[in-house]
């Protein structure tokens, strides 16, 4: 909820890159952080939106930042802005809209997203390839532009609609009704229609080969080639690595129960065998008993001693572990990748990996 | 994750309880494990007989390392 401060008018805070900020182009994209009073470049047409729709707003500060100085110290500028934002005590700030460019679009996320959990109402806006996007609409509104600023006057048109709404209080129930990407943030409502019915109804415009739309699209996997096989083990460096969450015991890198946001990477020299002495289970999405009571059983180190030396293989002498409950897909690709390069690095040639 | 490491370069076999995850997810190697809370292992044995099981799947998992394939492969 906003109070409309002392004169009246709502007050706003936007940040705009280094070229809406009126400094330069690409070739000022490092420069540092520095604040404007009152409105630069699109912080006008902002203002003038605002008013046609009756809501007297005035943009406090723009502040702004070069797109490059900011995703290369992204985490020592939110500690310098988010505060000085605040300090404004703005009922809304705006970030962009980013269109597609890249690093402008992380940083309206970066900085929408920061400011939500301060109960700060944020927005931003940019067009659905920018990278920002995938990484920031859960956590940030984000109305869709056009890709260039050819699309600037509808792209403010749709900011100031939703920023309104925001003053207003109003809770954005769909997101995607409101012109912004879905956050995948799931509300139960009640519908007219029972479920049953709807479903024979959509099933028949299928059938029928009428347009039909589904009420929730599956998340879409791509799939990736298999690699050629291993033509002989003997002398082939294999590891381990497990989302079952086997960690050394006192789980020492605190690998959450659920949601991990890391994995870890732990010494195998010396180790003939686990047991519940040296490692547990810290995953939080299956009875840890039996893992706990014998590790092996989901990271299976006793065997694969056994079979070394029956098959020749040789043995990675670290394995990796995270806990696959609950993991953002995101957050399961990034530690692979990183595992990945990691295990190119040190001549693993091929990966067991075990799961609950 | 097997999908990554595989994109990286290195094939995977994936030992897992649940195989329609794996498939769905996209996994090329795929080895049916025992169960959730065990997928290399059966409390209920005694312990030989137990560790032969892992044993097993272990060779399964190697086996599936060494096949050529082409698309995604549940090797039971």
């Amino acid at each position: 909820m906003s109070d409309a401060s002392r004169n009246g008018k709502y007050r706003i805070v936007h940040y705009v890159n280094q070229f809406f900020g009126g400094v330069g182009g690409e070739e000022r994209a490092d420069c540092e952080p520095f604040t404007i009073q009152g409105p630069q470049g699109p912080g006008r047409l902002l203002e003038k939106l605002f008013r046609e729709g009756n809501v007297d707003v005035e943009i406090v500060a723009t502040v702004v930042c070069g797109d490059s100085y900011f995703v290369d110290h992204q985490e020592d500028v939110l500690r310098e802005l988010i505060p000085l934002i605040r300090g404004y005590h703005p009922d809304l700030v705006v970030a962009g809209p980013a269109f597609n460019a890249g690093r402008y679009g992380m940083a309206c996320g970066g900085i929408c997203s920061s400011l939500q959990p301060l109960g700060i109402p944020a927005i931003t806006a940019m067009f659905k390839e920018n990278p920002g996007v995938d990484q920031y609409r859960k956590t940030a509104l984000i109305v869709e532009t056009a890709n260039n600023v050819s699309g600037m006057e509808e792209a403010v048109r749709k900011m100031v609609r939703l920023g309104i709404k925001k003053l207003r209080g109003g809770e954005i129930e769909f997101p995607k009704a409101e012109g912004c990407f879905e956050q995948g943030i799931r509300k139960n409502y009640s519908h007219a229609e029972p479920g049953c019915g709807r479903a024979i109804a959509m099933l028949l415009r299928k059938i029928n080969g009428d347009p039909f739309e589904t009420e929730y699209p599956i998340p879409f996997f791509d799939r990736v080639d298999p690699q050629p096989a291993i033509a002989d083990l003997k002398g082939v460096t294999i590891a381990l690595v497990t989302s079952g969450g086997i960690v050394p015991t006192g789980n020492p890198d605190h690998i959450e129960s659920s949601s991990a946001s890391k994995y870890g990477k732990y010494s195998l020299e010396g180790l003939e065998t686990l047991d519940a002495r040296t490692h547990q289970s810290a995953h939080g999405g299956y009875d840890n008993t039996y893992a706990n009571d014998d590790p092996n059983r989901v990271l299976p180190i006793d065997e694969m001693r056994v079979l070394e030396k029956e098959l020749g293989f040789k043995r990675h002498p670290w394995y990796y572990a995270t806990v696959g409950n609950g993991t953002s897909v995101d957050n399961a690709r990034k530690f692979a990748k990183e595992i990945a390069v990691e295990m190119i690095r040190d001549g693993v040639q091929a990966v067991i990996l075990t799961s609950t | 994750m097997a999908k990554e490491i595989e994109r990286a370069g290195i094939p995977v076999a994936h030992i897992c309880s649940i195989i329609t995850i794996s498939q769905t997810v996209g996994a090329n190697r795929i080895v049916p494990a025992v169960a959730i809370p065990h997928p290399l292992g059966n409390p209920r044995l005694p312990l030989d007989e137990e560790k032969e099981v892992r044993r097993n799947l272990l060779k399964k998992a190697l086996a599936a390392l060494q096949t050529p394939i082409e698309e995604q492969t549940v090797f039971s």
